[in-house]
């Protein structure tokens, strides 16, 4: 069977910084990777590649075997690939509806935007389906207003209403509560459950741990290795993530 | 719903529906309802001090020919604010458009026998110029990074210089125009009295406020003003949008140059200036931020009449010409600090 998404050879200098060197990876088909390493080591860089943010300075690209080349981001949204961002990637003086099709917005049949539709559909996303009940969570409020809980859900909802079949989460429990990081974690499992995929990049190795079929830990810019969660005790993951920063190596 | 909403599938769907209530409604409308209280307020103050000039409809039909000028170009600029970005040029774009007019005009004389058809052309040269400006603004603000304030500042020189040398620095006279179809289009009066120049204003602000609230271009300058990494991550092409919005400020400020010229009949190299802080004075006063992501086509819209009104104002209201400056300023300052006030508590 065909990965879901694979980069092969793939690597991305900024100028004389050499982020990413001829990394290989996988994504298979309803697997949760859980994506580990340091700061600076390349993965949101890693992560903007499979977006369309960045193109690769060498190496190739395929979804479900297919090489796609020059990946944008409007046609990795395309092919399924939906991201919740780090930085959430949201307009903070706009409206929440606003947010929620921000690049997408619905038109009617004149190809004006659907204002009345998208406010219903926020509505029923947030409110409804996400279960943000709190007064100060609608369609015309100001996401800027929000709290770090809600910003993630609106990042969330985005990825969940346009039918990805690729999430791929950034730190999405930086800033949360408990509460609301126990709510991202069963998220997570409940994309495994839909029978999707999922790419998970924390700072928190218990939180990768719980969730990911599979870890793959990256350091400067290389692919250090890879565990099968399963086969792997999460003490013994632990001791090697502390070696791979000390010592760059896995052993 | 369509094939896009299977996401989540909704369970005991209520449908949303707005509430309406007034702390709201204008806390969300802050900005538009703040300028509203300016414009109404000032004109209470105008009425009240100098009632035979602003109770008579002669000073109204006054303002409607003359504020559409600068009016006309502050609803494209109030798009290129909003996405984070600023022009200076067009007050040169304005004269240029000008140029290519009548460089057309006189192109056909041999080969095109009709006047009225001369200048239908010319005009729509003159856009066609006015638009290609304006895109060259904006590529070389987006491909070459360029901040639009400096790069606008050196077109500002850049076509005013190209505007003197095509021209030689002379001004003519366009009398021609006088007896064309495009000219009682432009700036007739309706019923002898209603200004043509505030019909096309007022379509073109109607037009503005489409695009800015009910199109995916006005969506994404908004978003673009705002955060535009977002933007980005999020899949919009902040670079074409940014350049699109430059060539509208370009196509109007030529249509605005061909209107104001047409008004005298006549050519000015310097046509337009004295219009660059007048314009964007109308951009701010309205509500509009530096910062981008804020400001509406209601609020440039009242900002111009208030700033259109002041000079003829002052005059009437009994102080000498001096004061008109003094006046812009202190109302420009207190509608800023009131904006700047009102964005604050906007939830």
């Amino acid at each position: 069977m065909d990965y879901r998404l694979e980069l092969r050879n793939v690597s991305k200098s900024f100028g004389e910084v050499q982020a990413l060197e001829d990394v290989n990876f996988q994504l298979g088909q309803n697997e949760v990777v859980g994506l580990l390493g340091d700061n600076g080591a390349g993965k949101s860089t890693l992560i903007k590649i499979l977006t369309g943010y960045y193109q690769p300075t060498s190496g190739e690209i395929l979804f479900n075997g297919q090489k796609v080349d020059h990946l944008t981001v409007p046609k990795a949204r395309q092919l399924g690939v939906e991201t919740v961002y780090q930085e959430r990637a949201l307009a903070e003086l706009q409206t929440l509806w606003r947010n929620i099709f921000l690049g997408r917005e619905l038109k009617n049949k004149w190809g004006l935007l659907d204002v009345q539709r998208m406010k219903e559909e926020t509505y029923r996303l947030m409110n409804q389906s996400m279960g943000f009940t709190s007064s100060a969570v609608d369609p015309n409020s100001r996401v800027g207003t929000f709290s770090g809980g809600e910003k993630q859900g609106v990042a969330i909802v985005r990825a969940l209403y346009f039918d990805a079949e690729i999430i791929i989460l950034d730190e999405p429990t930086m800033g949360l509560s408990l509460k609301e990081t126990a709510k991202m974690v069963n998220f997570v499992l409940g994309i495994k459950k839909a029978g999707k995929s999922a790419i998970f990049i924390d700072h928190n190795v218990l939180h990768v741990y719980n969730v990911a079929d599979r870890v793959v830990v990256i350091d400067r810019g290389r692919i250090a290795g890879e565990f099968m969660t399963n086969n792997i005790t999460l003490d013994k993951l632990m001791d090697k993530m502390i070696r791979v920063a000390e010592t760059s190596s896995l052993d | 719903m369509s094939s896009q909403t299977k996401g989540i599938t909704s369970e005991a769907s209520q449908p949303y529906k707005e509430t309406f209530s007034l702390g709201k409604f204008i806390r969300t409308n802050g900005a538009q309802l703040g300028i509203l209280g300016v414009f109404f307020g000032l004109w209470i103050v105008f009425i009240v001090s100098a009632p035979n000039t602003f109770l008579s409809s002669r000073i109204y039909f006054a303002f409607m020919s003359t504020i559409p000028f600068f009016a006309i170009m502050a609803i494209p600029l109030t798009m290129v604010v909003i996405a984070g970005e600023m022009d200076l040029s067009f007050p040169s774009i304005m004269a240029m458009g000008m140029v290519a007019f009548s460089f057309a005009y006189n192109a056909t004389e041999t080969s095109i026998e009709s006047v009225s058809m001369r200048v239908i052309l010319a005009f729509v040269v003159a856009l066609l110029a006015g638009a290609i400006i304006g895109g060259l603004n904006g590529l070389i603000i987006v491909k070459f990074g360029i901040p639009s304030l400096v790069a606008t500042i050196g077109t500002q020189f850049f076509w005013r210089g190209a505007v003197l040398v095509l021209t030689q620095g002379a001004n003519y006279t366009l009398s021609y125009i006088k007896e064309t179809f495009l000219y009682s289009v432009l700036v007739g009066k309706i019923g002898g009295y209603f200004p043509m120049q505030m019909v096309w204003l007022i379509v073109i602000a109607i037009l503005g406020w489409v695009l800015l609230n009910r199109h995916k271009f006005g969506a994404h300058i908004y978003l673009i003003g705002d955060n535009a990494q977002s933007a980005q991550l999020m899949g919009v092409n902040t670079g074409r949008t940014r350049i699109q919005a430059f060539i509208l400020v370009g196509l109007l400020s030529a249509f605005a140059g061909v209107v104001a010229s047409f008004h005298v009949a006549y050519f000015w190299p310097s046509l337009g200036e004295g219009l660059l802080l007048r314009t964007l004075a109308s951009v701010f006063l309205g509500g509009t931020s530096v910062f981008g992501g804020v400001g509406t086509i209601l609020g440039t819209f009242l900002g111009a009449f208030i700033i259109g009104a002041i000079e003829a104002a002052t005059v009437a209201v009994g102080l000498t010409g001096f004061w008109t400056q003094l006046i812009y300023g202190l109302i420009i300052v207190l509608s800023v600090i009131m904006h700047t006030y009102l964005g604050k508590r906007a939830g």
